[in-house]
This record gives C-alpha cells, sequence and structure tokens, in this order.
C-alpha cells in the first residue's frame, strides 16, 4: 500500500482482520462472506447529485459504462433506501446541513464515497468562504476518488474500491465496522449556519478560541504568526 | 389516433432493443476482441456501446489530462540516470489556478547559490483542478498530465499530496502513454535531451542531444506489453493494435518531423539492442513503470 | 410581441447625448479610462430607467451588479447593462455610485423585474441596499452570515494574498493545508468573542414566514385547512442539483413558489478577483459544467475585448471555437430534453439514448483538449492546440482498448450522420407522444412581454415568440457569414421550449455543416494570435463580454486596473437569471409541474449559485 494508493491485490491478502473469537467458527465466516458477497454487489446510492461531479456520476449510470454491471443502478431518491452516498461535487457550508442529515437518515450498513477534488479536500474552490474542505471533515468517507472530475472509468474503480472494502468486513461481534459491533451508533451531529458553519463538536475549542476575543486568524495570518518564533 | 404517439416512441425503444441483440448475436464468442470494440465505440454502432470495465477499459486519448506528473531521464540513461527534468523555474506553480503546486528550489550545498534542481515539488491532488496549465506552460518539458485515472484510495491525508518520489516518472513512461506528442516536443527540442542538458553538452564539444533510445515514435515497448497482459488472445490483441497503428501512422509522422537520430543508422543506441520496425529497443528492458497495479491478472 | 415605437435616435452615442440633455444634472459620462457608458446620480435612477425603458426602448435589463473601487474612490458602484430587445444592438451601460459605509441604491424591480435576483445578490455579497426592493434578503448565502464576502475587505478563513500567485509556493514551498493553520481544521472565521453558548440560529419556521409564504403548519397544531408548505430540495431527485423550492399550496395547485438557491455558492467570483487572467479559464469550465466550451468562448471574448489590438485572434481559431461552442450547444440541448423527460417520469430512456449521442461528442472533447467535461480550450487570442490529426489512444493500463479515427472523417460523420439521426430519434420518440403533449402544452406559460421583463435569456426567451438571439443580435466571431434562422416558438409553454431546443440542435447541425468546409479549408494555418506569456497584463478598464450560451446570454463583467487579475470578475448567469420568473410560471398549477417547470427552463446550479 505505498502512497496509500489502492493495490487491490493487497485486499485478498490471507491476514484479513477476523476477530479472534471468529476464527474456530467457520460457518459465521462463510456466512460473512456469503453475506458480504451479496451485499457488495446490490449497492444502492442515493440519487444525489452536488456539482460537475454529478454529471460524470450520471454519465457513469447511463448506457457507455453501466453501473448496472455492478447492481448499482438502482438509485434511491430517498436515503433510507440507499447504501452508499455518493458525494459526488463540492461542498459547501449551507449543503453540508442537508448532507449530514441525509447521512444520518440512512439505514446501516452505510457507506460514503468522495467523488472528486472538491468533495475529498476542497478542490480548487477550497479558498473559498462557503466551501467546505473536504467532507470528512464532517461526515465518515470510505473511498476517496481524486479527478476533477474523475471520469466515469475512475469513479467506476472507486466503486469495486469500495466493493473489495466491503467484502473485508466482518459479521463478528467486535468487527471492524461499528455497525456490527453491537449497540446503536451514534448520530453525526448537524451543523449548525451561524456567523460561519459551526460545528457543534467544537464548542468547547470555539469557547475557547472565543476567550482571545479576536476573529478566527486568516491562513495568511497563522503563516505569520508561526514564521515568527523561528525568527525570534 | 389517439396514443399513435405513444406507440412510435414505444417502436424507437423496441428498435433499439432488438439491434442491441442483433449486435449481441453477430459478435458472439468474440465480445472481446479489439476490433469488436472498436467497432462497437464507433460512430457507425446502433446497439450495445457498454464499455464492460474493469474487463475492458477505454483507453484515453494522447492529450488526455489527469493529475500532473514530473519527468526524469530514465533510470538505465548511460549519462544521466534519473536525473530530473525539472529546473525548478517556478512557471507552473505559478500559473497553477488554484495554486496546488508547491517548489522547494535546490541550493548548491557549497555556495548556496540557487541551482536549477527542485528540492522537494508537491502537488496537492486534492486542489489540482487537472486544468493541464502546468504542462502547457512548462519551458523544459518537464511536467506532463498523467492519464492514469485509477487513483481512488482509502484514506487522504498521505495519499493526496504527491511529492517528488510520487511524482517521477521516467520520460520513457511519457513517451509510451503520448508518443505523437512527445515526438512533437523533441522534434521542438531539437534532440532527445532536456534543453539544458543540450546547451552544456554543446558547451563540453559534444553532440547536443543523443539519439533517444526511445527516440523514433510511437514508442513500440510500452504499450505492446499492455496489449500483451489483455487476458484473453495476447496473439490476437496485439496484431489488431499494431495494424491499426500501421495504418495510422502516415499522418502523425507527417506531422511531426522525426528525430534526426531516427534516420541515422544501423548501429544500436546502446549495445545489445534489437531493432524492431524503425525502432530499437532494449530487449531486456523493464517496462515496468508503464504496468500500474489494478485489477486484473 | 413589443410594437414598441421606438425613438428617432437609435444608435447609442446619440441616445446618451439625448439622455444627458433629459437629465442635465443627475446623468454624467464615466470619463474613467477605458470606461464606458454614464455614471446616474442614485436618487434619480429610477427616473431615468423608466426613460430609457419607455422612450429609448432599452426593455431589456441584462446584467446587474456592484463593484468595490476600495482604494480607488472607496465607493461601491452598481452597473448596469440595459439592451433592446429582440432588435439587438450593444448595451446601454450606467451605473450609480454609493458610500461604502451606508450603501443604499433605490431598486429597479418595479421597473425591470428582472433584476429582483441580481439586486439580492448585490444585497447579499456586496451589503448595498436596494430601496424599494419588496424582498431584499440573502439569496446565496444564509441569513446570519457574518459580513459581505465580496467586498475587497473581506478575507475568508484559507485568505493568503490579495492576488495569486502566492508567495509561498515558490521558491521555498513546503506544502501545507489551509486547515492545518484553522484552530478548527475548518474552512471557518468567527467573529471576535463569538461562542455557541448564546447563538440562536435561523429556525425553519422562521425561515418560512421569511419566505413570506404565509403559512407555518409546522407551529401551527390548529391548522385544519389544506393549505400547505412544500419544500422541493435541496435533495431531491428532479431539481437538477441542490436546488431548493418552498411552494405553497392550496390543495394541488401552487399558489406561490419561492426559489432557494446559494447550495452551490463556491465564491466563484472571489475567487475570480484573485485568479489570474488565464487562470480563469479553467474556473468559467465549472460554471455550467456541461457547456465549459462556451464558457471558455464568452471569457475568451471578454478579455479580447478588452485587451484590443493587442491580440488578434486567427481565422482558424474562430472556425474552431464555433464548431466547439455549436457542438457544445448539441450537448446541452441533449443533456436538457434527456433529464426534462426525466422529470416527466419518463425516467432514463429518453435521458439514455440523449447521454449515448453526447458521449460521441465528448470524445472529439477529450481527445481534442484533454478532457470530457471541463475542456479548458480557448486561449486569449485563439485556442489551445490544433484539432489532432487522429483520434487515438495509446494502452497504459491492463485491460485498455486502444482507438484509432481520423479526426476529420470523424466529425464528418458525426455531423452528417450521427448527430441528425439521433435528434430526428428523440423527434421520433418525444415530439408526437400522448402523454408529453398532455403533461406540457399549456403548462409553464410565459408571454413574450413577461419573458422580456424578467430578463429570460436563451431558448426561454425564444420559445416565448422573441426572436433574439446575440449570435445574430450581437454577433461575435465568424457567426456573421454562417447561415442559420433564429428559432422561436409561439406559446411559451414547457412543449415549445422542448421543441425549440430540437430545433436548435438542428440549426447548429447546419452550421457545423458549414463548419466543415471551413475547417479543411484552414489546415495548417495558426491558431493562436494572443500572447505566449503565462501571465498577461490587461489594460485598464472595464469590458461587458456576452455570447449566446446554450441557456441564454452568458456575460462577464470585468473590471481591469491594468494589472495581472481581474479587480472585479461577475459572471451573468443565465441558469441564475432565468429562475426569475420560475415562481410566475409555476402559479395556478399543480405540484406535480413544477419539476417539469423547472426542467424546461434548463438550469444547471454551478452557474446558477457560481
Amino acid at each position: 500500500m505505498s502512497n496509500g494508493e489502492i493495490n487491490l491485490r493487497d485486499l485478498q491478502h490471507p491476514d484479513i482482520p477476523v476477530p479472534e473469537e471468529m476464527q474456530s467458527n467457520i460457518a459465521v465466516t462463510s456466512l460473512s462472506s456469503l453475506y458480504n458477497w451479496a451485499r457488495s454487489r446490490s449497492i444502492w446510492p442515493m440519487l444525489f447529485g452536488l456539482a460537475c461531479c454529478a454529471i460524470e456520476m450520471i454519465a457513469t449510470a447511463a448506457s457507455r459504462f453501466d453501473l448496472a454491471r455492478f447492481g448499482m443502478e438502482v438509485m434511491r431518491a430517498s436515503p433510507r433506501q440507499a447504501d452508499l452516498m455518493i458525494v459526488s461535487g463540492t461542498v459547501t457550508k449551507k449543503m453540508v446541513v442537508p448532507i449530514v442529515r441525509l447521512y444520518n437518515q440512512m439505514p446501516e450498513p452505510k457507506y460514503v464515497l468522495a467523488m472528486g477534488a472538491c468533495a475529498s479536500g476542497g478542490g480548487p474552490f477550497k479558498e473559498g468562504y462557503n466551501v467546505v474542505s473536504g467532507i470528512d471533515k464532517y461526515i465518515p468517507v470510505d473511498v476517496y476518488v481524486p479527478g476533477c472530475p474523475p471520469t466515469p472509468q475512475a469513479l467506476l474503480y472507486g466503486l469495486i474500491a469500495l466493493q473489495k472494502k466491503i467484502e473485508r468486513q466482518s459479521l463478528g461481534v467486535g468487527a471492524s465496522v461499528p455497525w456490527y459491533g453491537g449497540g446503536p451508533s451514534e448520530e453525526v451531529p448537524i451543523p449548525i449556519l451561524g456567523p460561519d458553519i459551526i460545528d457543534p463538536r467544537h464548542a468547547e475549542l470555539l469557547r475557547k478560541e472565543a476567550q482571545k476575543n479576536r476573529p478566527t486568524p486568516t491562513v495568511s495570518e497563522a503563516l505569520a504568526e508561526s514564521a515568527q518564533p523561528e525568527s525570534a | 389516433m389517439y396514443g399513435s404517439g405513444i406507440l412510435k416512441g414505444l417502436g424507437v425503444t423496441f428498435r433499439h432493443l432488438i439491434t442491441t441483440f442483433i449486435d449481441d448475436i453477430q459478435w458472439l464468442g468474440r465480445k472481446r476482441d479489439v476490433d469488436v470494440f472498436q467497432q462497437k465505440q464507433s460512430l457507425a454502432n446502433r446497439g450495445l456501446v457498454t464499455v464492460e470495465y474493469p474487463d475492458e477499459k477505454l483507453a484515453v486519448p494522447e492529450r488526455f489530462r489527469f493529475t500532473p506528473f514530473l519527468i526524469t531521464y530514465n533510470q538505465d540513461d548511460p549519462d544521466y540516470p534519473g536525473k530530473d527534468w525539472c529546473t525548478s523555474c517556478g512557471i507552473c506553480a505559478k500559473v497553477c489556478p488554484p495554486q496546488c503546486i508547491w517548489i522547494v528550489r535546490g541550493t548548491d550545498p557549497k555556495t548556496g547559490r540557487p541551482k536549477p534542481e527542485p528540492e522537494q515539488f508537491y502537488i496537492d491532488i486534492d486542489i489540482c483542478m487537472n486544468c493541464g496549465y502546468c504542462a502547457e506552460y512548462c519551458p523544459f518539458d518537464a511536467i506532463k498530465m498523467d492519464h492514469n485515472y485509477e487513483l481512488a484510495s482509502y484514506e487522504r491525508t498521505s495519499a493526496h499530496i504527491h511529492d517528488k518520489a510520487r511524482l517521477s516518472r521516467e520520460i520513457r513512461y511519457w513517451q509510451s502513454i503520448a508518443p505523437t506528442i512527445a515526438a512533437e516536443e523533441e522534434a521542438a527540442r531539437g534532440g532527445y535531451d532536456h534543453t539544458d542538458v543540450q546547451k552544456a553538452r554543446k558547451k563540453a564539444g559534444l553532440e547536443p542531444s543523443r539519439p533517444g533510445p526511445y527516440a523514433a515514435k510511437p514508442a513500440e515497448p510500452e504499450p505492446a506489453p499492455a496489449a500483451v497482459a489483455v487476458a484473453e488472445p495476447p496473439a490476437a490483441a496485439a496484431p489488431q493494435i499494431e495494424a491499426s497503428k500501421t495504418e495510422s501512422a502516415p499522418a502523425p509522422k507527417a506531422e511531426a518531423t522525426p528525430p534526426a537520430s531516427a534516420a541515422d543508422g544501423e548501429t544500436p543506441p546502446h549495445p545489445g539492442w534489437v531493432k524492431r520496425g524503425k525502432r530499437w529497443i532494449d530487449p531486456n528492458a523493464k517496462v515496468e513503470p508503464v504496468r500500474r497495479k489494478g485489477k486484473g491478472e | 410581441m413589443t410594437d414598441q415605437v421606438l425613438p428617432q435616435v437609435t444608435d447609442l452615442p446619440s441616445t446618451i447625448a439625448a439622455l444627458k440633455e433629459r437629465f442635465p444634472n443627475a446623468v454624467k459620462d464615466d470619463t474613467r479610462n477605458g470606461y464606458e457608458g454614464v455614471i446616474v446620480d442614485a436618487a434619480s435612477l429610477p427616473d431615468f430607467a423608466r426613460v430609457i425603458r419607455d422612450e429609448y426602448g432599452f426593455n431589456y435589463l441584462s446584467s446587474l451588479t456592484a463593484v468595490d473601487y476600495l482604494g480607488h474612490g472607496d465607493h461601491l458602484e452598481v452597473v448596469y447593462h440595459a439592451f433592446r430587445v429582440p432588435s439587438g444592438g450593444k448595451p446601454l451601460v450606467f451605473k450609480a455610485q454609493t458610500d461604502r459605509q451606508d450603501a443604499v441604491i433605490p431598486s429597479l424591480v418595479s421597473i425591470y423585474p428582472g433584476a429582483d435576483f441580481q439586486e439580492r445578490e448585490a444585497y447579499d455579497l456586496y451589503g448595498i441596499h436596494f430601496a424599494g426592493h419588496p424582498n431584499l434578503k440573502r439569496i446565496l448565502l444564509w441569513e446570519g452570515f457574518e459580513g459581505h464576502p465580496m467586498r475587497k475587505d473581506y478575507h475568508e478563513a484559507y485568505y493568503e494574498q490579495e492576488t495569486k500567485p502566492f508567495d509561498t509556493r515558490w521558491p521555498g514551498g513546503h506544502v501545507f493545508r489551509g486547515e492545518e493553520y484553522n484552530p478548527f481544521g475548518h474552512n471557518v472565521r468567527y467573529p471576535a468573542g463569538f461562542t455557541l453558548d448564546d447563538y440562536k440560529p435561523q429556525s425553519e419556521a422562521d425561515f418560512q414566514q421569511s419566505m413570506a409564504l404565509g403559512v407555518d403548519i409546522m407551529g401551527d397544531p390548529a391548522f385544519r385547512t389544506d393549505r400547505l408548505v412544500v419544500n422541493l430540495g435541496p435533495h431531491h431527485p428532479s431539481t437538477h442539483g441542490v436546488f431548493r423550492m418552498m411552494v405553497a399550496l392550496t390543495g394541488e395547485t401552487i399558489e406561490s413558489l419561492e426559489p432557494v438557491m446559494g447550495y452551490l455558492h463556491r465564491n466563484h467570483e472571489k475567487i475570480g478577483e484573485r485568479n489570474t487572467w488565464y487562470g480563469n479559464m479553467p474556473f468559467t469550465d465549472r460554471l455550467d459544467y456541461i457547456c465549459s466550451m462556451c464558457n471558455n468562448l464568452a471569457y475568451a471574448i471578454t478579455v479580447e475585448q478588452m485587451m484590443g489590438g493587442q491580440v488578434s485572434v486567427p481565422y482558424r481559431a474562430e472556425v474552431i471555437r464555433v464548431l466547439m461552442a455549436e457542438l457544445t450547444r448539441i450537448t446541452n440541448h441533449l443533456w436538457s430534453i434527456g433529464f426534462l423527460l426525466n422529470d416527466l417520469g419518463a425516467f432514463f430512456t429518453p435521458a439514455l439514448y440523449a447521454i449515448q449521442t453526447r458521449e460521441y461528442i465528448l470524445d472529439f472533447f477529450e481527445a481534442t483538449a484533454g478532457s470530457r467535461m471541463m475542456c479548458n480550450y480557448m486561449r486569449i487570442g485563439g485556442v489551445f492546440k490544433d484539432l489532432p490529426q487522429r483520434i487515438r489512444s495509446e494502452a497504459a493500463l491492463i485491460n485498455d482498448r486502444v482507438r484509432d479515427m481520423d479526426t476529420l472523417e470523424y466529425l464528418e460523420q458525426l455531423i452528417n450522420d450521427r448527430l441528425p439521426r439521433s435528434i430526428d430519434e428523440l423527434d421520433e420518440l418525444l415530439s408526437e407522444s400522448e402523454i408529453i403533449k398532455s403533461r406540457c402544452i399549456g403548462v409553464g406559460l410565459l408571454p413574450a412581454e413577461m419573458a422580456i421583463a424578467y430578463s429570460a435569456s436563451g431558448p426561454l426567451l425564444r420559445a416565448s415568440g422573441v426572436p433574439y438571439d446575440i449570435r445574430r443580435a450581437n454577433p461575435y466571431s465568424i457567426y456573421p457569414e454562417l447561415e442559420f434562422d433564429i428559432c422561436t416558438r409561439p406559446n411559451g409553454d414547457i412543449y415549445d421550449r422542448y421543441y425549440l431546443r430540437l430545433d436548435e440542435m438542428r440549426q447548429s447541425v447546419r452550421i457545423l455543416k458549414q463548419i466543415l468546409p471551413r475547417l479543411k479549408d484552414t489546415q495548417g494555418q495558426p491558431i493562436f494570435g494572443g500572447k505566449t506569456s503565462y501571465s498577461i497584463k490587461v489594460p485598464a478598464g472595464e469590458a461587458y463580454g456576452f455570447a449566446e450560451n446554450p441557456k441564454g446570454e452568458l456575460g462577464f463583467y470585468l473590471v481591469s486596473m491594468g494589472g495581472g487579475n481581474p479587480w472585479r470578475y461577475h459572471v451573468r448567469a443565465p441558469s441564475f437569471i432565468n429562475l426569475t420568473p420560475l415562481g410566475e410560471m409555476c402559479k395556478g398549477h399543480k405540484v406535480a409541474d413544477v419539476v417539469a417547470v423547472l426542467g424546461s427552463i434548463d438550469i444547471v446550479l454551478g452557474e446558477t449559485d457560481r
């Protein structure tokens, strides 16, 4: 896995994380693989397009690249019927609120694919005042597909990578994914639109910063600050 | 008659259904053949158009741009093995619209003066917009747009900032993915070598540019193994590409003036090389760079 | 149609002279170097607007935008561009100036309803209060957002420098991510002393109230009538992106509709002011991401206009530009028809056929410009590269299948055979279908007068019977020498908009057939007549360049201070302004028609919200 690039062959490595208590339980492990096989071949994405990448996503679903070959052609408009959220495009601060809400509404197991540079890390619009620098700041992302926009084939490669990831997951107790670990999983707190976007998870940090009684520094201010101690 | 419009429309969809099956039957057993693929993806096709992605991929055209990469001399280059082409002039960093390129200019450890070599080179592909300006405005042909779109990753913090080691590719890789453009650029440079190297060689009284190992164009050694790697009929696939190439050859050749080295003679540029067609190739060359980690054995 | 009696004086200079006579104290020439038009005293702006509309025939307010001249006079300026429709001709440019501290300008919504959204945008981004605007609220950002971001003294969290290139990139460019320098790790910037403790965000009920929809079913337990508010979007399968509509219904009938936008507001203009002149070209790709070539073209001709004699576009470049623009028009209309049918419930089959044809054009774009969608192909003074001799690919990945076609043969086959066949097929599939007719005819009506008043443009305007096409009204490139008709349709309903797009595609094919011989004749000629430097400087001044995009008039209002970056970079986005009459068009129809009406307007959110 050098450079973090996916070598799909790595995923078929013999030491797939199998929990200890599962290792003797052949029935459950083969059930797990059967279950994962079925699951990974019927991922229903959410019918949900944000920006430019959405057009390539639709092109992927169309006849030339044909998502149906992967069992993914059933694009569901309702999050309650979807397994996969393809975040296809620039995520703005105004939009991240509905996105987090939609993510919370999706039933588990659920997956997120960040399609394109914008969804992964802000993309060319990152510097903008209304752009979120990566959807993974708010919701967990499983696969990142770089490109601006990724071609349909690049998206398909990402989807295959997601299938491989699902195939690795285990049904056992204490498994590698939260939804098989037992107990309800927590919802992601929904951001608030304030003077700028507010992540409720940052409430403490926000209070601490507010005591300094200065506006949040910009990158150039922070850069200048961080440069000072060195020169001093 | 009311409803005739709907029936007419349904006729169109039915026609589509039938043509698809006609094609399917016609191509029975040859579905993965290159010529079938080419026919399927041509304008004449009326039926099935699907590219069955991981098993057959629509190769991208030469001008295609995805993420940038840096060019170095080949590792087996006798004179300048692995030398960077980038002179860290900074034009790519300046022209980059979203400012995703960071360059640390190299300094000479003895004199402390800047030297034309990048010490560090970073591209944040989470910001890169694949616009291709860096490649377009680079005066040294040192940065090019890659064709590899299969870059999906499970995490981005380390994988999505490409450093110099990750970005650098040998020039033979560029010659293999964009032979026509590489040949054009070579002609514009006046030879295989980097322009600065040419100047230095001239100063040293040497021939300005050596005949490049893959100087003559369309670089064969690269696509050929890739084509052979096509699982099923290597024998069928390779000649097909071969044939289409020879057909296509006249036009691009006329456009790009063949580099001087192509014409000059029968001595191999390196000992042990063999001539295949008009090109010299190293039969033992490791052509790994072009092979990608990927699906399918 | 407009049967207005135009005044005797029709040319622009004499109109301006007459207006100066009419308003001796309030109207004066804009004498700044490189500027055009007149500066109107803010107080007499409504009178002035009424006179130019009623007496001089400038019945179409195309673009309204603001500029912040911080450090260059320290005032805010609102710039208006008014046209005569359908007769065409150059725009009348008039400006009003106001103080930065207490910015007030009279609203022109009562005279030009098309100013509605544009004034709200100027209020949102610049903080200019338009006195008399019926609904002056933030449009792209949310209520409660701190500051007016397009002002020059507003700095966002990742602000580094006023203009690109940034100094941190070279020669000592150690990579960093902006979020590493933000205490929150996010792209956020809070005012001094802000805490979450006493902050109360706007609730959904407040929001509905502020939309003036009147009903708040969430807050009223005793609510007993049929009347209710339905929210469509921002996540909705038929909103063509992240667009939101709040619809007040009586039963199933629409009483009023309020669009809510800004979910894809990605600060195009702010970033554009920081970019170099060339740096904006790939950003224009991402405006209307289905028609990147046309966006490139409009931006290129605007900058060329500012550069004046410094660049001259060679003939072959113009031929290639028109080739690309018309192919783009076809892709856009194919896409738009396919998705209109999706909205009507014919899920995916027509769209599949349309997308398949579009792919063939994208193949050509990919081989020529390097990318399927984000072409970044035009340059200031020409185009990026000549067409390739062959559309060929090279195997690089495992299982790659190569193709190799002669470019001209491919184009010939595409234009003479494939595209007409596909258009006819769509026609056969859809035009006579009774379902489509009953869903579309008489729905979403937009009468001609209203279309002009609301500054609608492109197919939306022409489907209402107004023969206004910038390619004829204000010709650019080589359109004057090409033969084509301005298509119009009489009724202005959804069906007419659909059918007009079919007609326009046929006209585009007709243009393309005339382009083919020109392509052959000009083979080998230069394709670039601009400056080869990577950073160009543009003389000080302003320019409004516009082109007939598939969706309507795409305009760029650029202001240069003579440097390597634009001072103001404004996009007059057709998708944005075409939405202004949406509420009126939907009124009285059923709720199921909303998506169809929206689909027939054909918007792209990248351009609507920018």
